[in-house]
């Protein structure tokens, strides 16, 4: 997209007054020139305000790192960088570590992408090769339908619904494995409880992004490769998917950075247990939870710091995920461009 | 030809497409079920007390949601009113103003962050500024919070649009001795009117929802309420502290207010998207 960025849009006002010199009388070039310096005034005091509201986006993030800090130092003051290897978070002994949170984040969002990603793929897949063109946008539209959804509702429907159906059916059958990973007795709630319906939050955002990858690849490629004698399958793998590799990944971490940060939805059905288990039925808490459940009755000495030093470690690691999924997918985007 | 390779490939190919037909209707199935559920418990609750009455006190039977839905009304309008121009304003620098520069790039960058930047963390860091200075929960702080998640939805859309807008429009403007503010704002943001108000409005879908941010900025209040400097109820974190409540009356209300957002966020993302769709092919 061209726009006249390098032109002045608005003449000088000698510019102005030359060209219409010689023909008018005085009276009216100072007129014009005046209203053309009125003009530029304006445009200057315009683009000021704009480019200030602009950089209040810019403000916020860095005020927010810059605040979090700050309320989180008496924490990290008194644990040092023990702090985000610390196992213990205990409110009545007042002794805060990030271990548990840390764990709760990284394993309910291990959980939900080994769910959300092959499921999203083959949404993306089927928007985009074998559903038929009628059904195309109104299917489309209902998966990102689900992605407009507020998270309390996942969790709500989490706790209410899918929970007592993985106590009753799917938690004792993964049991019967006798691995150590699905031990101890099926509560319904816990993290692994929460992984799914963190998946199911995030599958609406990868598919989505995936599909629109996916639509990238040039019609010219994939009908040289049914040319070929392809199968439908085989030009997905062989082509669609190498073409798309890096926009794909890039999906895949902005459904990551979602579930990270998911508040609602895990704080329903994780259990909110301040102790590290070895089984995924076990209750568990997640940096979010632990937010979310502890933060309006915490002591202001050293609980609120502790749990801001939380936020800001969950701030940093969503940021550095998010921006790997923005670089990601800027780079496949320029690619698609040429 | 070898058939055995031949039969494998075919095999293959329709065990793949099976396999996502298979996960499109997982995707399909999983939304129909979360709604059934919602709207099967949630509108059984709806009725005028639903709407009139204010919050139940514990063990108390009846009650409604009146002080939670008037208090998500004002701190999600008050938000929209303070994020929509700010983030006009923005989305022209962007698309207008800012155009190739370094600066705008970064601008463009740290939006897109703040997108999908977790929510309770600008919870947290409203806290820090407005709840922990001034000592107390209050409506106008979770409207802050509202607002700082809702302006980089309506950055983005305004700047989307306006790139949409064609120069040819511009420069006939430009050509006719408008200043650039007036073109700005009388020409190409008139032209992308339809899709920006689209983004105020998938913002407002966004906030009405959000119960991270709200849990320490407004807190939640049992009474009927119109004063934003103190703490307000509203029905997200109503929500949540109904469902986790063993009452099973509080449990109902809650399954009300879930269906009765559910309706509000389902109906302006269709709304917005028909509006939308006139405009642009219009």
């Amino acid at each position: 997209m061209k726009k006249p960025m390098g032109i002045s849009a608005t003449p000088s006002p000698t510019e102005a007054a030359s060209a219409a010199g010689g023909q008018r009388d005085t009276g009216q070039q100072a007129a014009l020139a005046a209203r053309v310096r009125r003009f530029s005034a304006q445009d200057r005091l315009f683009g000021g305000v704009t480019f200030m509201f602009a950089a209040l986006v810019l403000v916020s993030l860095v005020g927010i790192l810059i605040s979090l800090v700050i309320e989180a130092w008496p924490a990290l003051r008194e644990f040092g960088l023990g702090f985000f290897w610390g196992t213990t978070w205990s409110p009545t002994d007042d002794v805060y570590g990030a271990v548990i949170g840390i764990y709760g984040t990284l394993v309910t969002s291990a959980i939900a992408l080994l769910f959300a990603v092959p499921i999203s793929f083959g949404i993306a897949v089927f928007l985009t090769e074998t559903c038929p063109v009628w059904a195309r946008r109104s299917l489309g539209t209902a998966i990102e339908l689900l992605a407009g959804i507020p998270s309390i509702i996942y969790g709500f429907w989490g706790l209410f619904v899918l929970a007592p159906i993985l106590q009753e059916y799917v938690q004792p059958l993964l049991t019967a494995t006798g691995l150590p990973l699905f031990s101890g007795p099926p509560l319904g709630i816990g993290i692994f409880t929460a992984g799914m319906v963190l998946a199911l939050m995030v599958i609406p955002f990868i598919a989505s992004v995936m599909r629109d990858v996916f639509e990238t690849v040039p019609p010219v490629l994939k009908e040289s490769a049914y040319g070929l004698g392809c199968t439908t399958w085989e030009v997905v793998r062989n082509i669609v998917l190498p073409y798309t590799r890096v926009g794909v990944i890039g999906g895949i971490m902005l459904g990551l950075g979602r579930a990270l940060g998911e508040t609602m939805a895990v704080t329903f059905v994780i259990g909110n247990a301040n102790r590290l288990a070895s089984s995924l039925f076990a209750p568990g808490n997640s940096i979010a939870s632990t937010l979310a459940n502890e933060f309006a009755e915490a002591d202001p000495v050293l609980h609120i710091p502790a749990l801001f030093a939380l936020g800001l470690l969950l701030f940093v690691i969503t940021v550095v995920v998010l921006t790997a999924a923005k670089w990601l997918t800027q780079r496949s985007a320029a690619r698609a461009g040429h | 030809m070898d058939r055995g390779i031949y039969f494998r490939r075919k095999l293959v190919n329709s065990l793949g497409l099976t396999l996502s037909a298979a996960s499109m209707c997982a995707g399909l199935v999983g939304l129909t079920w979360i709604l059934w559920t919602l709207f099967y418990n949630g509108l059984a609750a709806f009725g005028s007390d639903f709407f009139f009455a204010s919050t139940p006190a514990p063990g108390s039977a009846g009650g409604g949601l009146a002080n939670a839905i008037v208090g998500s009304l004002m701190m999600v309008g008050f938000a929209t009113l303070v994020a929509t121009p700010i983030g006009i304003l923005a989305g022209i620098y962007l698309a207008e103003f800012g155009a190739k520069s370094k600066f705008a790039a970064v601008t463009r960058f740290v939006t897109d962050i703040m997108l999908s930047a977790p929510s309770i963390v600008i919870g947290l860091f409203v806290y820090a500024i407005a709840v922990a200075t001034l000592k107390h929960f209050s409506g106008w702080a979770g409207s802050l919070a509202l607002s700082l998640i809702a302006i980089p939805v309506v950055v983005r859309t305004t700047e989307n649009m306006l790139n949409l807008v064609p120069s040819s429009l511009r420069e006939a403007a430009f050509a006719l001795g408008a200043p650039r503010w007036k073109v700005s704002l009388a020409i190409t943001l008139k032209a992308v009117r339809g899709g920006v108000i689209t983004g105020v409005l998938l913002a407002v879908a966004r906030i009405i929802g959000e119960t991270a941010p709200l849990l320490f900025t407004a807190l939640n209040n049992q009474f009927f309420s119109t004063d934003m400097s103190r703490p307000m109820a509203n029905l997200p974190v109503v929500i949540y502290n109904f469902a986790m409540s063993p009452y099973e009356d509080w449990q109902q209300l809650a399954w009300g207010g879930a269906a009765l957002i559910a309706l509000i966020v389902l109906g302006i993302n269709i709304l917005a998207r028909v509006l939308f769709r006139s405009k642009v092919q219009a």
